[in-house]
């Protein structure tokens, strides 16, 4: 007797195991890996701990909208699960973890928002080969959007950086047509894409660049390079940069006592770097940059509605910030994953989910986006979203200047 | 009562590591193959690094950059000359370790403080470096790794054991085992052998060995060189697995990564690097989910362990390791043999005579 | 002309960021005759500790030395729980033991604090002053000053009085000083008390120009080893003096020398830790030890 209830036990547990695994097959309607009758499993690869851990909280706020979601139901009856694995900013980890997400059960129906640009370069070509979708990846690495012909089961959502620095070079040219333009980028891939998009927006214009100087991320600051680029006589400064350089190099500015036009971009621009940049010491004189989103710390979007969605939305997030522009990235981008759920309806098959996102996509209603902001693809176009607004610093916040600007089209 | 031998019969328990890890991939799946690799090859480098640290004392902690110099050396071959891929890893390993030989000459002036302060900031400045050639070395961007199909011998051998046919993955945790082994069998002999007690000669007292006749410089450099030549072959594999590589897969923490298995193994043995390795490489991983899904740990614990990162279990085991466990796992394991070998000698038996057991000689 | 000379004073401001730091470092190996890896990330722990304070309402001229006599008191801690146990092991142990330190502090802190950067408040004004066209701030100035102060304290302490006198002979020479009754490990235990406190003036004069945030010493780290390696590293003074050559070297490469340029100043920095350690190993003020046999 003291044997047989042991073996039992395990002859039950066997049971039960395969049963755990043979289950997920659902007979009515079409689904796909990751699918059961109740649950939709996404996967996520991003930092939270090392260098970049600052770009970490996207994932938590993400997996706060979708956990909003599930609680007024889920998509068609179904719960999104949300599996978020931490790669360090190390494309070494993505690749393995990503491998786990897609081979080990539970396996994942698509990766969503994967975050780094060399972080999801090194899995792109193993999910498209493995035909899973790698959808609005957190990076505006042109490329993402660009190369859809070569990688059909990727695709982009945020604006590329080079798009954004095409807008820019049309307010150049349309507001300081005789400007001399130095630039500063991040010396990878994310400063280099944006210096292009500039260079290649302003066309023929491209020598009012006069000078340009590029740093690393292990500088310790950038002095040097912005003392040459005021010794060159720029008088309009463009900064491709991090947020941490971007205050770093406003503040120097500065105190060099000069006082450029100045375009930061959108990855810099959340009110609460601009704060940080003034309390250090920064002038903030005659700054513009561009943006897309709400940002939640702006006042003319407190009695918003999409805005106190957000509020209520992120609260169900402990580590999240509601200041954090990041934070409303997440929910804004986890929004138009849900809205292409919903919109694949009951065929929820990975060809079909990839369709829609990357053919198909019109999300219109998203409400963290500024109002207009149309994120849509079409079978020949696939950036999700193209249009920015200029916006100019007026000391306590960012204002909305002219209308959006559409950049649909241009990049090829 | 019977006597425990001091340590198991060294060539059986080779071989039944051996046997398990050839017979591995046919339990695990494709991709726990691929994660398995990449703990081989770790093992492959933390080999070399222990050839450097433990056995020949010297301290360095940039290993990740000639890791770096291997995977490039790989990756530029196969992309822009098109070789293939198997060749360039002799290739690799090889001109890792030349220059890793050339390292180790202005090395013999420094003294270990300066030597782990000089490889501490060369493995900081690594991504930058690669960086730079950008031409060379694809900058930013990085360069994609093509992983190689099997060749139809070893998938017809595979499927004939599985019924499965050998994916990628698995293939490429063969190519590293195989290296792994062989690179095993190299090392046991050099430090078995007169190199080997030479190099611990000068690890325990440079002068004293001097004063034998021990050539101090050719041992030192010849160290460095072959451990050099162990993480090229490493580098060279890393890259291949990970299929991609960039400056970003080659940061510090890997040379402080690399460090940890090395000492958690147990420096100056021979066994010590696998274990250490497989520790090093799948704690952040388990710790990062398992732990998480353990419903009996409570959520507090679980979300601290799981948010503050791998940087905090690994700062947290090196400090205690090196205060309790100073010669890592397999230290503990000797230890532990010879607590039960004094407990099965009984208590009358003394080990009066007897000379203490060198922990060094595998 | 007038950019050259920015480039001067930039890079001499840099440096005095990068002495402060190597002061703590300098100071530690005067205490242990070893180098703290974790020096950095033990004074950036400091000063968020210093913030915390601060937040919570407590005023900057308050919450400054409370957080001076907490940091001195963690530094001995550390030495006594952690360092203690191994001290007489050989150098590896040591530095894989500061190491595990410096990847468990920098963890913690970004565990606790989160990584968005954080201003952090200075008692010099932002503003900068105008030297004849040239530019310096206030802070950078401050930086600069503090850092000479803490060079006074730590020169009288080391070469005019008795402890500091019984904390050098202690590291140099363990043995003959327990023959003659110091208490060598609580020697030790002072002098990474100090050194903590060092660090965290460093830290709390820094952080308002590098940004709090957990990876805040980790951009000037390498730059301060190479200030002290280039001082000589037994030599306080040699620690502000090798900052700011540091500091000027790395401003001037990256903004002159062809090939370098702003990427590489970063692999300036390790050229010099490299090229003194080969050339000069005592840096510039350190003196040369002889080897007894």
């Amino acid at each position: 007797m003291r044997r047989l209830v042991p073996r039992l036990a395990a002859v039950a547990a066997f049971l039960v195991t395969l049963a755990a695994c043979g289950g997920g097959t659902n007979n009515t309607s079409q689904t796909d890996v990751g699918i059961t009758s109740d649950s939709i499993l996404l996967g996520n690869t991003i930092a939270q701990s090392g260098p970049a851990a600052a770009y970490g909280t996207i994932g938590n706020a993400e997996l706060a909208y979708f956990n909003y979601v599930n609680g007024q139901g889920g998509v068609n009856g179904r719960k999104i699960q949300f599996k978020i694995l931490d790669d360090g900013y190390n494309p070494a980890q993505t690749v393995p973890l990503t491998k786990q997400l897609v081979e080990q059960s539970p396996q994942v129906f698509a990766m969503f928002s994967g975050l780094g640009t060399q972080a999801q370069t090194s899995v792109r070509d193993y999910l498209n080969n493995k035909k899973v979708p790698q959808l609005f990846v957190a990076t505006g690495a042109t490329t993402f959007m660009k190369d859809f012909g070569s990688h059909e089961w990727t695709i982009g959502w945020q604006p590329p950086y080079q798009g954004e620095s095409r807008i820019y070079a049309k307010d150049v040219l349309q507001n300081h047509p005789n400007a001399k333009i130095g630039v500063l980028y991040q010396n990878d891939d994310y400063g280099q894409d944006y210096l292009k998009g500039l260079t290649d927006g302003l066309g023929d214009k491209a020598s009012m660049i006069v000078d340009k100087e590029s740093y690393d991320v292990t500088a310790a600051n950038t002095a040097a390079q912005l003392t040459k680029l005021k010794a060159a006589g720029v008088d309009t400064l463009f900064l491709f940069s991090t947020p941490g350089f971007t205050i770093k190099s406003l503040v120097t500015v500065t105190l060099l006592h000069w006082e450029p036009t100045i375009y930061l971009n959108s990855v810099s621009n959340p009110q609460v770097y601009m704060g940080i940049a003034a309390k250090s010491g920064a002038a903030l004189k005659n700054v513009t940059s561009v943006s897309y989103l709400k940002d939640p710390t702006d006042p003319q979007w407190a009695n918003d509605d999409g805005m106190k969605l957000y509020k209520t939305v992120i609260a169900g997030c402990a580590t999240c910030k509601a200041d954090d522009g990041f934070n409303l990235y997440g929910v804004a981008v986890a929004y138009t994953m849900v809205t292409v759920l919903k919109q694949a309806g009951s065929n929820l098959t990975r060809q079909n989910v990839m369709n829609i996102a990357a053919t198909q996509l019109n999300d219109s209603n998203n409400p963290f986006v500024l109002p207009s902001v149309k994120i849509q693809t079409t079978s020949s176009d696939h950036f999700p979203i193209m249009q920015e607004q200029v916006i100019t610093w007026t000391g306590t916040g960012w204002k909305l200047q002219g209308s959006l600007i559409d950049e649909r089209g241009t990049i090829q | 009562m019977g006597r425990l031998r001091n340590s198991p019969p060294r060539y059986l328990l080779v071989a039944v590591v051996a046997v398990f890890l050839i017979g591995l991939p046919t339990v695990i799946s494709s991709f726990q193959a691929s994660e398995w690799a990449q703990a081989l090859i770790f093992a492959i480098a933390i080999m070399g690094l222990n050839i450097l640290v433990g056995y020949s004392g010297q301290l360095s902690l940039g290993h990740g950059a000639f890791m770096a110099l291997g995977a490039y050396i790989s990756a530029i071959l196969v992309h822009r000359y098109k070789l293939d891929y198997l060749l360039t890893i002799p290739i690799a390993a090889l001109a890792t370790g030349v220059i890793g030989f050339l390292f180790g000459i202005p090395s013999l002036r420094l003294s270990a403080l300066y030597l782990a302060l000089a490889t501490f900031a060369l493995a900081v400045v690594t991504p930058t470096l690669i960086k730079r050639p950008a031409e060379l070395t694809g900058g930013v961007q990085g360069i994609l790794v093509l992983q190689p199909d099997p060749p139809a011998t070893a998938s017809d051998i595979f499927s004939a054991v599985t019924g499965t046919s050998m994916t990628s993955d698995q293939w490429i945790y063969y190519v590293s085992l195989l290296c792994l082994l062989l690179l095993f069998w190299l090392a046991w002999n050099l430090l078995r052998h007169r190199p080997g007690r030479a190099m611990r000669a000068i690890r325990d007292g440079e002068v004293a060995a001097a004063a034998s006749g021990v050539n101090i410089a050719a041992y030192k450099t010849l160290a460095f060189g072959i451990s050099a030549f162990y993480a090229g072959t490493a580098g060279s594999l890393y890259g291949l697995s990970t299929g991609f590589v960039s400056p970003d897969t080659f940061p510090v923490s890997l040379s402080i990564q690399l460090l940890v298995g090395a000492v958690i193994g147990g420096l100056a043995s021979i066994p010590g690097p696998l274990l250490g390795a497989v520790v090093a490489y799948f704690l952040p991983i388990e710790s990062n989910q398992w732990v998480p899904s353990q419903t009996w740990i409570p959520d507090q614990i679980a979300s601290t362990l799981k948010n503050a990162g791998p940087a905090v279990s690994y700062g947290v085991l090196l400090i205690l390791i090196m205060i309790f466990a100073p010669n890592g796992l397999v230290g503990l394991v000797r230890k532990g043999y010879d607590l039960l070998n004094r407990r099965l000698r009984g208590a009358g038996d003394r080990e009066a005579g007897q000379l203490p057991q060198d922990p060094q000689t595998v | 002309m007038q950019e050259f000379a920015q480039q001067v004073v930039s890079g001499i401001a840099i440096g005095g960021i990068f002495a402060s730091l190597a002061l703590a470092l300098v100071l530690i190996y005067n205490a242990m005759g070893l180098v703290n890896f974790a020096q950095g990330e033990m004074a950036m722990l400091a000063t968020f500790v210093a913030f915390a304070l601060i937040n919570r309402g407590m005023s900057y001229w308050f919450a400054f030395p409370v957080t001076l006599v907490l940091a001195f008191v963690a530094g001995i801690a550390i030495q006594r729980l952690v360092i203690k146990p191994v001290e007489r092991g050989p150098v590896l142990t040591l530095v894989i033991i500061t190491l595990g330190l410096a990847t468990l502090i920098n963890g913690l802190a970004g565990f606790i604090f989160g990584y968005v950067p954080r201003s952090f408040p200075s008692p010099f004004s932002s503003d900068s002053i105008d030297l004849l066209g040239v530019f310096v701030s206030w802070r950078d100035l401050g930086v600069i000053a503090v850092s000479g102060l803490v060079l006074l304290a730590v020169y009288v302490l080391l070469q005019r009085t008795t402890v500091g006198l019984t904390m050098r002979a202690a590291a140099h020479h363990p043995e003959a000083s327990r023959l003659l009754g110091v208490q060598v490990s609580w020697m030790l235990a002072l002098g990474w008390g100090l050194a903590s406190a060092v660090g965290t003036v460093s830290g709390i004069m820094v952080a308002p120009i590098l940004l709090l945030e957990p990876n805040m010493m980790q951009s000037i780290i390498i730059y301060a080893f190479a200030a002290a390696v280039l001082g000589g590293i037994e030599s306080p003074l040699g620690a502000v003096i090798g900052g700011i050559l540091v500091g000027l070297t790395v401003n001037l490469a990256g903004a002159y020398l062809p090939g370098v340029g702003g990427d590489l100043q970063l692999a300036v920095g390790l050229a010099i830790i490299i090229a003194v350690l080969l050339l000069r190993p005592n840096g510039l003020f350190g003196r040369a030890a002889t080897r007894r046999v």
